[in-house]
């Protein structure tokens, strides 16, 4: 079975973590975006993925073609000269999705879930028609692609951010579709959201599969932390043993067994700690992603921040309110940081109280 | 004999000096570990013949003031005594009105020094100054003045005088234009005759009273010292700036000292970081056994730190420069503290990191709390830049960021953050703050 993954462009959301690394490498509870999707579909069977990517990254290839052996899969790059939209990537791939015909996945490459993909292969099956969308709710449909089903499934209405409430099922950005659906797809830059769905719907092709566990779109920090808090959780449910016990550790808290972590710390609840970092005596950190290499230093607190990797924070500093940190920046001794997006290698001497972007 | 006369104001003064001021008189904060007025006290005590000084002010007289005394006479073996206002007389009411106590004995002269100013005192060298000053038969009064740049000298009482003998041609108080970069210390030194120039100001102004009424001139009253517009018609309300120097000056009876030491007015709370700083340095160069040291398991010394000897630091802190902890505080572990005065029996909870702040008495402070404020120190790069008192609020009305001050029985919980705000006392923070008074 085959899967195409959209990833897209700059991952300009993302940024500045993005400005070091491909959004689909940048580790996410301490394993690359990518693979959180990847190694589920492969649960599921998945045996040829194909990226649909719009610019060229060595970094992205190289790490990909790693995988490839790890896994014993297939691994495709489509490149697109020009951005084709999120279906448009579909008509570039489609010598390669038609070298069978079963259905193939396609997802979007910033989701985070528990990827029930077999479920989805079984709902797929069962209705057999062309396509099938992933649904969750959520309390603010309106920035989604709102979704209206009858009570089989069945998509009556796909409206793509709708400006008033029609229901709060929303398109979760991980699809099931049938090769039939190439024949709606011209190779040009198109929406599949906005141009394929609304049609599929209309002649009733299209069937809501509905997520039952969590779901986050991880694009931006705000979002990505969010996520990183639900993906903490469904590890304390299915691996409990993955997470971190012991003295000054609150709640769930993910430590790679590389990183070190001072005396009289208070970690948790909701922090992600990756290889090699090192924590110092009396830091309190809440609810934070610390990437592979970077040190805080004693006494500091760090509250809802995204820190890159090897940064360098120094003693008492104060940061929160979804501060990102690039790589390689070092904050000095006794500042505070509220809100502050840092691009790779800035060392900050002084404090930036109000939301603000050092380039 | 010499004597000296402190004016310590009074309860409805020192506003600008709240909410500190809510809990001790202004003149009682300690800088540098010990009361404001002590650092005054200790300046008139190092003049040989000075027997007695007076400490003038209209606040009740209570345990505090007289313990405040009484520990002030056996330490500088002097004789102090607190004179009480019936109401505030100004700057030169007060004096007159206790003019038979000062007279006493008939000293040679008497000092006079407003209880606001902080500052390097060579009060033996005014006194040296003032004896060489050719004596008319009436005597003449000395008055401390230092340099200030141009635009800040329009915030004091500026001083014109004559170069080589330093007398005093021309005095104003607070001009509207430029008059002159030499200004008032507050610090005099006065012949008992001043009291005939007061009564024939007081004779005057009876005389003016009864044909015109209102008196403009004391509309634009920004000095604590100062009298209130609501009394001036009372002939006994004086001020010595306005009603005594502008007479005076011109006369032969009124000469200008030069310091060049460090000087300034405590008249906000920001100020009160300023003048500990420069007590600690003071300090340094001649009473360094205040200052505490790097010990073996002591915490963590940079720079001028006074660390009183009742006080419970962590050996992990980390403490100054610029920093004076009161007796009965406890520090805990991992605490940074920086250019900040914590007053008696405050905590500060681990891993917490203060600076440029004051924490008041019996102020508790969770862990890893971020106390801050923002310095508003003299520039550095002027020449003779003084303190700005700068006012609470801009002209768009929002808080002018400075020193935050947390008033007396506050409560900081864990992991908050109080940054140029000031907390009046008895108030249980429950978020952040930032740019805020919290009432």
């Amino acid at each position: 079975m085959k899967a195409l993954i959209l990833v897209g462009g700059y991952g300009t959301r993302l940024r500045p973590l993005t400005l070091s690394k491909p959004k689909p490498l940048i580790e996410f509870c301490n394993k690359p975006m990518i693979l959180h999707q990847i190694e589920a579909l492969v649960e599921a069977n998945v045996n040829h993925i194909i990226l649909a990517v719009s610019y060229r990254a060595e970094m992205l290839e190289k790490a990909l073609k790693a995988e490839e052996e790890r896994l014993k899969i297939r691994i495709s790059i489509s490149f697109e000269e020009e951005p084709l939209g999120t279906a448009g990537p579909l008509a570039l791939a489609r010598h390669l999705l038609l070298e069978d015909n079963e259905p193939f996945f396609v997802l979007n490459s910033d989701i985070i879930c528990d990827f029930p993909f077999q479920e989805m292969i079984l709902f797929h099956k069962m209705h057999g028609k062309e396509g099938t969308i992933a649904v969750n709710k959520v309390n603010e449909p309106s920035k989604y692609g709102v979704v209206v089903y009858d009570n089989r499934g069945q998509i009556k209405e796909f409206i793509e951010k709708p400006q008033e409430y029609i229901s709060n099922r929303i398109n979760s950005g991980l699809y099931i579709f049938n090769t039939s659906i190439l024949n709606r797809i011209q190779l040009k830059p198109t929406s599949i959201e906005k141009e394929v769905f609304p049609e599929m719907a209309k002649d009733g092709q299209l069937y809501a599969f509905e997520l039952k566990g969590f779901w986050m779109d991880v694009g931006q920090p705000k979002d990505f932390l969010m996520g990183m808090s639900l993906y903490l959780e469904f590890l304390r449910d299915t691996q409990p043993l993955s997470l971190h016990q012991g003295p000054g550790i609150y709640g769930n808290v993910l430590i790679d067994p590389t990183a070190k972590i001072g005396p009289n710390c208070r970690i948790g609840p909701n922090v992600s700690i990756g290889p090699n970092v090192v924590i110092e005596e009396g830091v309190c950190i809440k609810r934070c992603t610390i990437l592979r290499d970077s040190s805080v230093k004693s006494h500091s607190w760090l509250d809802n921040c995204l820190i890159g990797w090897k940064c360098c924070i120094g003693r008492w500093v104060r940061m929160e309110n979804t501060c990102v940190l690039g790589e390689d920046v070092i904050v000095k001794d006794e500042l505070y940081l509220n809100s502050v997006k840092v691009l790779p290698n800035k060392s900050i001497n002084a404090s930036v109280p109000e939301p603000n972007v050092i380039l | 004999m010499i004597k000296a006369v402190i004016l310590i104001g009074g309860p409805q003064k020192g506003t600008r000096f709240r909410p500190l001021s809510f809990d001790t008189p202004k003149h009682l904060f300690p800088v540098g570990g010990r009361p404001m007025v002590q650092h005054l006290i200790e300046a008139c005590a190092k003049v040989d013949g000075l027997k007695e000084i007076f400490l003038l002010g209209y606040y009740q007289v209570d345990n505090s003031l007289n313990s405040f005394i009484r520990n002030m006479m056996a330490e500088y073996n002097v004789n102090i005594r607190y004179l009480q206002e019936y109401t505030t007389l100004g700057t030169c009411g007060g004096i007159y009105h206790f003019r038979d106590q000062i007279c006493r004995h008939n000293p040679e002269a008497f000092f006079l020094i407003n209880g606001d100013v902080c500052g390097d005192f060579n009060l033996p060298a005014m006194l040296n100054f003032h004896r060489s000053i050719p004596k008319s038969e009436e005597g003449a009064m000395t008055v401390m003045v230092t340099e200030a740049t141009r635009q800040q000298s329009l915030n004091y009482g500026c001083v014109v005088e004559e170069k080589e003998t330093h007398k005093i041609l021309h005095f104003v108080e607070k001009p509207s234009t430029f008059v002159s970069t030499i200004i008032n210390c507050g610090v005099y030194l006065c012949p008992l005759n001043i009291f005939n120039q007061v009564a024939a100001v007081i004779k005057a102004k009876q005389e003016s009273n009864t044909s015109e009424t209102g008196d403009e001139r004391y509309a634009d009253d920004y000095s604590d010292l100062n009298i209130s517009k609501t009394n001036d018609d009372l002939p006994e309300i004086l001020s010595l700036e306005e009603d005594i120097l502008t007479r005076l000056a011109g006369t032969d009876h009124l000469y200008a000292f030069h310091t060049n030491q460090w000087w300034c007015q405590v008249k906000t709370s920001a100020s009160a970081i300023y003048a500990n700083r420069n007590y600690l340095k003071l300090y340094k160069e001649n009473q360094s056994q205040f200052l505490s040291a790097k010990s073996q398991d002591g915490p963590e010394i940079i720079g001028d730190v006074w660390i009183d000897s009742k006080a419970d630091v962590d050996p992990t802190a980390t403490i100054g420069p610029n920093v004076t902890i009161g007796p009965g505080v406890r520090v805990g572990a991992g605490v940074r503290i920086k250019e900040s005065i914590i007053l008696k029996d405050a905590m500060i909870g681990d891993h917490s990191l203060i600076l440029h702040s004051i924490i008041g008495y019996n102020t508790v402070i969770g862990c890893w709390t971020r106390i801050e404020g923002t310095p508003s120190d003299p520039n550095p790069d002027k020449a003779f830049a003084k303190m700005e008192n700068q006012t609470l609020f801009n002209k768009d009305g929002k808080l002018n960021p400075s020193i935050t001050v947390l008033g007396s029985n506050v409560q900081v919980p864990s992991g908050l953050l109080v940054l140029n705000s000031i907390v009046l006392p008895h108030k249980e923070l429950g978020r952040s703050y930032r740019n805020e008074i919290i009432l």
